[in-house]
């Protein structure tokens, strides 16, 4: 199944990737591999098969309502390429 | 508005819910912290930390599903809605996709006393992005800051059907949907403090019409006043173009409060494609049935079984009933007056003229007013036993309302106490008339104004505090 420029394209916008000319055409076909080894997977018939939603038979995972202290406002900041006003801070988007 | 055209318009509603902690991790909730101190790796979206549901959340989601009169199915689970911005550090949304925890549900509105059933598709839960800054003027300033404390408080996201067809409808929905939330204690809706938030998707066709039209959809509705306005401008907007000729974009808009206006945000060909998928990190949740029994069982007093009360229990006019009980406060605010002063038009009057106005003058809640409800009931006793004049009571009401002091010590401080005594009266009207004998002879002539003459005089000689009523029964004696 090959992906067109487009979808490649839609793709990458999505993902915010600013991709050259050639990593478009090179990603196209690896993104076209990748498709179609999942793809085989519509040889089966699944039929009768209930759609899996989680790997593992649980159920009903609660904690209750309780407010704890989370990390300082100083650690929590301290990968932040930027920060102010106890803030991070980042280029503006509209 | 032109006549050949219809508005459609569905809400989606953002309901923060009244919890502790957040939905996925333990921090605080409370409104008004240091930027960024309630927050943890989970929230702050590290690669690794892990969610585990709050179980608050979940009964909360369930309650207003009772009381929207949904569908709660037994099964539901959670989704990643994938996109970025800023304000969400994970790069996605942990909300329900196609199986949310509440659907197919309604509510009902009063458009002067006509009833009107506006659907509800679903309601799920979710959780809330941080909090973007913009420094300076927003279209100029390069850079923005980032608060994370509203980054995971659990939302409840309610999604009407395209039922209503005006503003005033949709202000109706708005405003019955905000009672029932706090009514059945599941978010504090405060829209100031965004709380509750709300969405507006508008489109117009020709009346008659069948198929939609190209539908826009209005943020940053932060008042029931700017979704009206909003909506009154985008139909009017869209009716334009569609008469022009123009060919309308289905995209996002915002609501410019300062211009009254709405603006292009975003268009939707590209942006709404979010990648939906199971979130794997929260296994899915099964809700039994004695479960949803169990919290029906526990469910608070709504809206509309209140405005039946009141209508059936005191004979109120619906329009009374549905204005006590706008909020929870303000019902319990006449049920306390009620227990002590028994006549209801009398409390309700009160509350809906008096009170009203002051709150609105003052911008205060119920709940943190001064005033008392068994001080107002207190007031209301002293007219009846005639201490103070209706008129002397809307003096010792405002001084009530901004001091919080009983009736009997603003009366008395004042000095406001009514005279009622025949006696005292007799003598004041006695020199009036004595001293008017042309206008007594007016009056005598058939002028009936001149009656209102010597009751203003009256009035005047004891400063407001004579009682009417005695004020009218003796002076008809006097003139007959």
């Amino acid at each position: 199944m090959a992906l067109s420029p487009e979808e490649v394209n839609h793709v990458a916008m999505l993902a915010r990737l600013a991709l050259s000319e050639d990593e478009k055409t090179a990603f196209a076909e690896q993104l076209s591999l990748i498709l179609d080894y999942v793809e085989r997977l519509n040889e089966l018939d699944t039929g009768e098969v209930e759609p899996l939603i989680h790997i593992l038979p649980v159920f009903n995972v609660l904690r209750p309502d309780e407010a704890l202290p989370g990390s300082s406002q100083e650690e929590i900041l301290s990968n932040a390429p930027l920060v102010e006003d106890g803030q991070y801070k980042v280029p503006r988007i509209i | 508005m032109s006549k050949e055209f219809e508005t459609v318009i569905g809400l989606e509603v953002h309901a923060e819910l009244k919890t502790e902690s957040k939905i996925f991790c333990s921090c605080s909730t409370a409104f008004g912290a240091e930027p960024n101190s309630q927050v943890c790796p989970f929230c702050a979206g590290f690669p690794g930390a892990l969610p585990v549901l709050n179980e608050k959340v979940l009964e909360l989601a369930i309650r207003t599903g009772i009381a929207l009169n949904c569908e709660i199915p037994e099964y539901c689970k959670f989704d990643r809605k994938n996109y970025f911005y800023p304000d969400l550090p994970a790069a996605y949304q942990i909300s329900q996709f196609d199986q949310p925890v509440c659907k197919n549900g309604y509510l009902e509105i009063d458009l002067d006393g006509e009833i009107k059933r506006i659907r509800i598709n679903r309601a799920h839960m979710e959780e809330d992005a941080g909090k973007l800054v913009h420094q300076g003027d927003i279209t100029t300033t390069p850079f923005s800051l980032v608060d994370l404390n509203r980054c995971g408080i659990g939302l409840l996201e309610i999604v009407s059907e395209p039922d209503m067809r005006s503003a005033r409808e949709a202000r109706a929905y708005l405003e019955k949907l905000r009672s029932i939330l706090l009514f059945a204690g599941v978010s504090d809706c405060k829209m100031q403090e965004g709380s509750l938030r709300c969405d507006a998707n508008i489109s117009v066709r020709p009346a008659g019409q069948e198929e939609l039209g190209t539908r826009t959809e209005i943020k940053n509705l932060n008042s029931f006043r700017s979704l009206e306005r909003a909506i009154e401008y985008e139909a009017r907007r869209h009716v334009e173009a569609i008469e022009d000729g123009e060919e309308l974009l289905q995209e996002t808009r915002t609501w410019d409060e300062e211009k009254q206006l709405t603006r292009s945000m975003r268009s939707k060909e590209e942006a709404d494609d979010y990648r939906y998928f199971p979130d794997p990190d929260l296994p899915p949740l099964r809700i039994s049935r004695e479960r949803i029994e169990e919290i029906r069982r526990q469910m608070p007093e709504l809206p509309d079984a209140a405005q039946e009360r009141l209508v059936e229990t005191y004979g109120l006019p619906h329009y009374d009933a549905a204005i006590l009980t706008t909020t929870p406060d303000y019902l319990e605010f006449f049920d306390r007056v009620i227990k002590i002063y028994p006549d209801a038009k009398v409390v309700s009057n009160w509350m809906m003229s008096e009170l009203n106005k002051y709150l609105n003058q003052s911008n205060l809640e119920i709940s943190d007013c001064l005033l008392k409800p068994e001080k107002l009931a207190e007031m209301l006793q002293l007219i009846d036993d005639g201490t103070i004049s209706g008129k002397m009571a809307k003096t010792v009401f405002a001084e009530m309302f901004n001091s919080g002091k009983s009736a009997p010590e603003v009366v008395k401080e004042k000095g406001m106490v009514q005279i009622s005594d025949e006696k005292a009266l007799s003598a004041i009207i006695e020199s009036i008339v004595n001293g008017n004998p042309k206008v007594v002879e007016d009056y005598r002539n058939g002028k009936e104004k001149a009656f209102g003459f010597f009751v203003g005089q009256v009035m005047k000689a004891t400063r407001g505090q004579a009682n009417p009523a005695v004020v009218n029964k003796l002076l008809k004696e006097k003139l007959k």
